[in-house]
């Protein structure tokens, strides 16, 4: 097989350089100041060539490769840019996929670069090979293995155009060693365009039209957006097209942070433990526009049963999303922030009050029957509800809020606040426990000027709590706030709705935190008590550097609403 | 319609880079589909292969498996069609024992009747060869079966569309999501003339 990646002859401007250089040098090219990674073996003379480059590229060295990804993730939700990592062969690059496959998922731009043994040895089961690029292949958007150092600027090109371009997504570059030591003509030329690739697909006018009519005519039009709106800048584009035509608008939970959550037009979160209205409505609607979002069976629920009585209008980038769960009437293939533009000039000024208000009447029974309960508990037992709200309100919508999965995770989606876009970081396609901790770094070393406040559980809290050690070493202020419950508190939810309380594997004896996190510098405190709560998160928030603030929460408490697995959203259960 | 479950055959035309081919089967091992045939050559164009994939499944499956096909990076385009919709061939060789010719006018007989031919004669063996589809080739490995049928091979389909149009032009058909540029059509065009 060839190889098409191109291979500069020496030239005026060219510069000789060994593979690790000219990987580096790249790097640099394409504007990475920060990379995540963990060295060994196979990758040792990438980590000689960054010891060059200390003042250029800011290594974060990670406790575990799976941190690095996480990290990297955390950076690229945040800034928007391609987070980088660094790994080895073997298990270097096997622990990466996890995170992979959630970037995948979650269409997060990463760039990751593998070291691999040297090419002769590739095959012969050398020591820590893996097939790092088979292995990939169903969890990359693209991958490659360089085995000649002059493909190497060629590949990091693509990778960074690939990554970022149209809907995001997670690539791998796998190195060998003698690529990396090899020398070659270096000149560094940004990818612009692959023939087999067209990220964006240009707006259909005919489309755009067909989508306007229908939205013009709506009687109960609903707007839900997702991540496509963070990943096209389209945040001012939806804000406008919902003020012109007065359309109720509720997010998934990667769209969180795309509006302000005290947007009059904002009715809430989508999903299997998302708000009661927007849950319930999507079965009254008439027009159904979803933007950037692709219908997860978390949103959907049954999907027999979802918004059959409504005219589907989808805005999505990608089209292998169109059609894919939910027929839409009118597919609207191309950039959110071009169609919703293209929208906003053409459709009607209107407003819906009466349908809104069908939302506020919704909100004001979740309240009653829910949120005031998770509020002020009518027990002396912490809740994770008044927890978040307390940080909420005292970050005053300000922070960027990284969940980890579980309870924790639903809650403080559902009562954090954002004012600001790019937000809110969540493991949400993939559900990977172990996000939280790592991705918070990422996000604090992306937005260094910005109150990082990650929220864990007990459980996900140890599948990464060496993480701690990469605070310790980098100083890195990220504000940790278990919910702890002693429990695997969704699993443990689930037996006790589903599985007649046989709570199977989900009690969790755990360590003393506090001592933990001693043992790595970081000031930390637990409570349990109502009237020390209050104090406790001022002083974790205004604490100069990172802290660890445990909450002893109720053993046995459940999130709600919740839309039973398989069953309809209008079926949504409040208790 | 949609749901009938039935014959495709896809055609993928991809770049000629290591990892393709596992790339496009994982899209069908991911969804249990299996492949009943495949193969996979250059195409008329220089660095671009074809991928002729066959298996059995309903139309609206085969959509949602051609777009996550076409997403893959390196795949131009992929398109999926009914029998009725293209020319297909399969070719078959047969490896019969030398022995079977001592039986009088049968093989004579068979070859004729069956469009096939020998491709070499050896004091042990023939081999015969025979192009046609499935049900044909399989039909001579019946027949040639009592003379003595050493081995027999088969290969994947090979397919062509049934419509005028040359392949760049269709190369951009709108019928699925994935447009390539004008200029990517253009550079093709060069390439091809």
């Amino acid at each position: 097989m060839e190889t098409t990646l191109g291979k500069p002859k020496k030239t005026a401007q060219t510069e000789t350089l060994n593979g690790s250089h000219a990987l580096v040098r790249s790097l640099i090219e394409e504007g990475v100041s920060t990379i995540f990674g963990y060295p060994g073996g196979a990758i040792m003379p990438v980590y000689d060539a960054l010891y060059d480059y200390q003042d250029k590229v800011h290594h974060i060295l990670t406790r575990h490769e799976q941190g690095a990804v996480h990290a990297a993730q955390g950076f690229a939700r945040v800034t928007g840019q391609p987070g980088v990592v660094i790994a080895t062969s073997g298990p270097g690059a096997t622990n990466l996929i996890t995170g992979i496959a959630d970037a995948m998922i979650d269409s997060t731009p990463l760039v990751c670069i593998t070291g691999q043994v040297f090419s002769p040895l590739l095959g012969t089961d050398a020591f820590q090979e893996t097939d790092v690029v088979g292995i990939s292949i169903p969890v990359t958007k693209w991958n490659h293995q360089v085995t000649r150092a002059e493909e190497i600027p060629a590949a990091i090109a693509k990778a960074f155009y690939i990554a970022k371009s149209g809907r995001p997504g997670p690539v791998l570059i796998d190195i060998t060693k003698d690529a990396q030591v090899q020398e070659l003509e270096y000149l560094y030329e940004k990818c612009e365009q692959i023939r087999s690739y067209h990220p964006i697909p240009g707006l259909d006018v005919e489309m755009v039209d067909q989508a306007v009519e229908l939205i013009n005519n709506a009687k109960r039009p609903y707007l839900l957006f997702g991540q496509g709106v963070i990943l096209s800048n389209a945040e001012e584009e939806l804000k406008k097209f919902v003020e012109k035509t007065g359309i109720p608008a509720a997010w998934t939970i990667l769209g969180l942070s795309a509006m302000p959550t005290d947007h009059p037009l904002n009715v809430g979160m989508l999903g299997m433990h998302g708000n009661y209205g927007p849950n319930v409505l999507t079965n009254e609607c008439d027009v159904l526009i979803a933007v950037g979002m692709r219908f997860d069976d978390r949103v959907t629920g049954r999907v027999d049963q979802y918004a059959t009585q409504a005219k589907v209008i989808h805005i999505e980038v990608d089209p292998s999303e169109i059609d894919k769960i939910i027929k839409a009437d009118v597919p609207v293939l191309g950039d959110a922030k071009a169609a919703l533009q293209a929208f906003t000039d053409k459709v009607n000024p209107n407003s819906h009050k009466e349908w809104l208000a069908k939302f506020r009447e919704c909100d004001k029974m979740e309240y009653e029957k829910v949120m005031q309960h998770e509020f002020f508990p009518d027990t002396p037992v912490l809740t994770m509800g008044e927890t978040i709200k307390m940080v909420a309100e005292k970050t005053k919508g300000d922070a960027v809020i990284v969940t980890d999965v579980g309870q924790h995770q639903m809650v403080a989606c559902r009562y954090s606040k954002f004012i600001q876009s790019k937000s809110s970081i969540t493991s949400g396609g993939l559900g990977t426990m172990g996000f939280g901790l790592p991705a918070a770094i990422g996000a604090k070393m992306g937005a260094p000027e910005r109150q990082v406040v990650t929220v864990i559980g007990d459980g996900g809290f140890q599948m990464t709590i060496q993480e701690l050690g990469t605070i310790f070493q980098t100083e890195v202020d990220v504000k940790i706030l278990i919910l702890n419950n002693q429990y695997l508190g969704m699993v443990r939810q689930w037996q006790q709705l589903f599985f007649d309380k046989r709570y199977s594997a989900t009690e969790m004896v755990n360590p003393d935190f506090q001592k933990i996190a001693e043992g790595y510098g970081i000031k930390s405190k637990k409570i349990s008590e109502r009237e020390l709560l209050n104090d406790a998160v001022d002083e974790f928030l205004n604490h100069k550097g990172s802290y660890l603030l445990e909450v002893i929460v109720g053993k046995e408490n459940n999130v709600f609403p919740m839309v039973p697995a398989g069953c309809s959203v209008s079926d949504i259960r409040l208790e | 319609m949609l749901n009938i479950r039935q014959e495709y055959t896809i055609s993928i035309f991809s770049e000629n880079h290591v990892g393709v081919l596992h790339r496009i089967t994982t899209v069908f091992t991911r969804r249990g589909i299996n492949i009943e045939s495949i193969t996979v050559s250059e195409s008329e164009l220089d660095g671009i292969h074809r991928f002729n994939v066959v298996v059995t499944e309903t139309e609206a499956q085969i959509k949602k498996v051609v777009k996550q096909i076409e997403k893959q990076i390196e795949v131009l385009r992929a398109f999926f069609y009914p029998l009725d919709k293209i020319v297909y061939q399969e070719i078959a060789l047969y490896k019969v024992a030398a022995s079977a010719m001592k039986n009088g006018m049968s093989l004579e007989k068979l070859i004729r009747d069956h469009n096939a031919r020998i491709l070499t004669v050896d004091p042990e063996f023939i081999v015969i060869e025979k192009t046609g589809h499935k049900e044909e080739t399989t039909a001579l490995y019946y027949e040639l079966q009592p003379l003595g049928l050493l081995e027999f091979v088969r290969s994947g389909r090979v397919a062509l569309v049934k419509s005028p149009k040359r392949f760049r032009d269709y190369l951009n058909a709108p019928e699925l999501g994935k447009r390539i540029s004008e200029q990517a059509v253009r550079d093709l065009a060069k390439k091809l003339n």
